[in-house]
């Protein structure tokens, strides 16, 4: 479904990815783990467009993606970005509504507003209410919301656990699942290694640029050096 | 009596200016200090149509506007990837740049400036509130356009409006060439109605000024921007019985009213009839309920 080829993204002189090369399938969820800096967030911007790689290509249903946000959002990619940046003054149901903005199939619009807040009930008390009043854990579902609100077939998460209690992440790890049960493909960038590795297919391991790593999630999980680097010693004696 | 009119007609000539900043600042979010450069090309463009081509008035406006707008796209260009700040000081720095070339361009008279440009009377005094007019009513239905709401989302929150499938980045454009457009045409009008232009009448005083005018009415809203564009021309006029004190009190106006009312006169709101009506209704519920207390705690 997505092919990211010999990906090379630069800020001014400092190289963030240095040949990256990952494969995503239709249904599968795919995580990037890597630690801060590794160039996560850098491979998820330019996969949706905000960033313009140097170098390599991306390759999207057999065709390349564009090089402009909005083009790709047509094509079916939605991201959500870090930071669950939400509008702070519209009400929870306007920020779900503007996630449609490029659609004009009503009926389905409604249905999937209907998903959405069958996936969020929490976001469906909320409706009415002004988003920026939301907690963070609401913030970062309705960021989701929105997202699916594209109806995107891909959907690109960065770090949707920042930040959160961690009953809350357990939370939103429940809801990527079922975020993949309507049918959508996920590519999940997290720093919480344990967390994405327990629902992700397989995984890449970035580091400084590069992918240093891939394999089923299982498989990473259970690897002795990404255990003593990602995922430290207490999940070790942890088993 | 033509004193008057001079100051409405300057006025007026400010008004298009600021609907324009308007709509780049106060929607898009935006900040510029360097729209007196537009101002400076739409004057100098209108000057030579009207006194070198000899071409009619109405032809010189339109030269000012499509001049501006077309340079505008260049700047666009090259500066409106930048981020808040630095777009800010980008356009600064283009403000800056019109003003020596002008200097340096002795056809059109240098630093000294331009005198002999031809002037309007009669009928054509109308003109600069006929153009308001239409200003007015151009920017109030862009905003209210998919565009508009575009450039509001761009001003919440660039990443997700991208996200959501807003070309930014276009949006971001259309906002600066209707600014600049704007500027252009009111530059247009100050050479043909002053009758003399300089350089350094488009410094970055100008700009700032402008830009102080938005701020001033509220970013966000139209009616503000007119409100502040009317008051904050007519006000140093209505100070000048004190001479040289007259800016003191201008700027001391300005700083008591913006302590006041921080988000600006209309903070973002708009001055229409039917909002009107809402805040009839909303202070006579006030003061019914107030009164209903009153009466309650009497009991």
């Amino acid at each position: 479904m997505l092919s990211v080829r010999d990906l090379h993204v630069s800020y001014g002189g400092i190289r963030a990815l240095r040949g990256v090369s990952i494969d995503v399938h239709k249904g599968e969820i795919i995580t990037i783990i890597g630690a801060n800096g590794a160039g996560k967030s850098t491979l998820l911007n330019a996969i949706s467009g905000i960033l313009k790689p140097s170098q390599g290509e991306i390759t999207f249903n057999g065709a390349p993606l564009k090089r402009e946000p909005s083009k790709n959002v047509k094509l079916g990619i939605c991201h959500v970005p870090e930071g669950r940046l939400v509008f702070a003054n519209l009400t929870v149901k306007d920020n779900l509504a503007l996630g449609a903005y490029l659609r004009t199939d009503r009926k389905k619009i409604a249905s999937d507003l209907e998903r959405v807040y069958e996936l969020f009930p929490r976001i469906k008390e909320r409706s009415s209410q002004i988003a920026g009043t939301l907690s963070g854990g609401e913030q970062q579902m309705l960021a989701m919301g929105r997202a699916l609100m594209t109806d995107g077939d891909l959907v690109l998460m960065d770090e949707p656990s920042l930040g959160l209690a961690p009953i809350l992440v357990h939370t939103v790890f429940q809801i990527i699942k079922e975020i993949l049960r309507l049918g959508k493909t996920i590519l999940l960038v997290e720093q919480n290694a344990n967390m994405a590795l327990k629902i992700a297919d397989r995984a890449y391991v970035l580091e400084q640029g590069l992918i240093v790593k891939t394999g089923p999630a299982a498989d990473i999980a259970s690897d002795p050096a990404i255990r003593a680097a990602y995922l430290g010693s207490k999940s070790v004696a942890g088993g | 009596m033509e004193y008057i009119l001079g100051i409405l007609i300057l006025s007026a000539i400010n008004l298009v200016a600021v609907l324009g900043l308007s709509v780049l600042t106060g929607f898009t979010g935006l900040f510029s200090f360097g729209h007196a450069g537009f101002m400076a090309i739409g004057a100098y463009t209108s000057a030579i149509v009207t006194a070198r081509l000899h071409l009619p008035f109405a032809v010189g406006l339109l030269a000012a506007g499509l001049v501006a707008g077309i340079i505008s796209i260049g700047l666009g260009r090259l500066t409106l990837k930048l981020k808040g700040d630095y777009f800010c000081i980008a356009t600064m720095g283009f403000g800056e740049i019109v003003k020596p070339l002008l200097n340096n361009w002795k056809w059109v008279g240098g630093a000294r400036g331009w005198e002999s440009i031809p002037k309007y009377g009669g009928i054509s005094l109308l003109l600069p509130f006929a153009v308001a007019v239409i200003a007015v009513i151009l920017s109030w239905n862009l905003i209210n356009s998919r565009q508009g709401r575009n450039m509001v989302a761009v001003r919440e929150e660039e990443l997700a409006a991208q996200m959501a499938g807003v070309n930014v980045l276009r949006s971001k454009m259309i906002a600066l060439v209707f600014s600049a457009v704007l500027a252009g045409i009111a530059g247009g009008l100050m050479a043909n109605f002053i009758g003399f232009i300089a350089p350094k009448t488009f410094n970055m005083v100008k700009s700032t000024e402008l830009t102080i005018i938005v701020i001033f009415g509220g970013l966000g809203s139209i009616s503000g921007s007119v409100v502040a564009a009317l008051l904050l021309t007519v006000l140093p006029e209505l100070f000048r019985a004190f001479s040289s004190w007259r800016l003191v009190f201008y700027g001391l106006a300005v700083m008591i009213i913006m302590i006041g009312r921080p988000k600006g006169l209309m903070g973002g709101l708009e001055l229409t009839p039917t909002s009107l009506r809402k805040a009839a209704a909303a202070r006579k519920a006030k003061r019914d309920t107030a009164a209903a207390t009153a009466e309650g705690e009497k009991r």
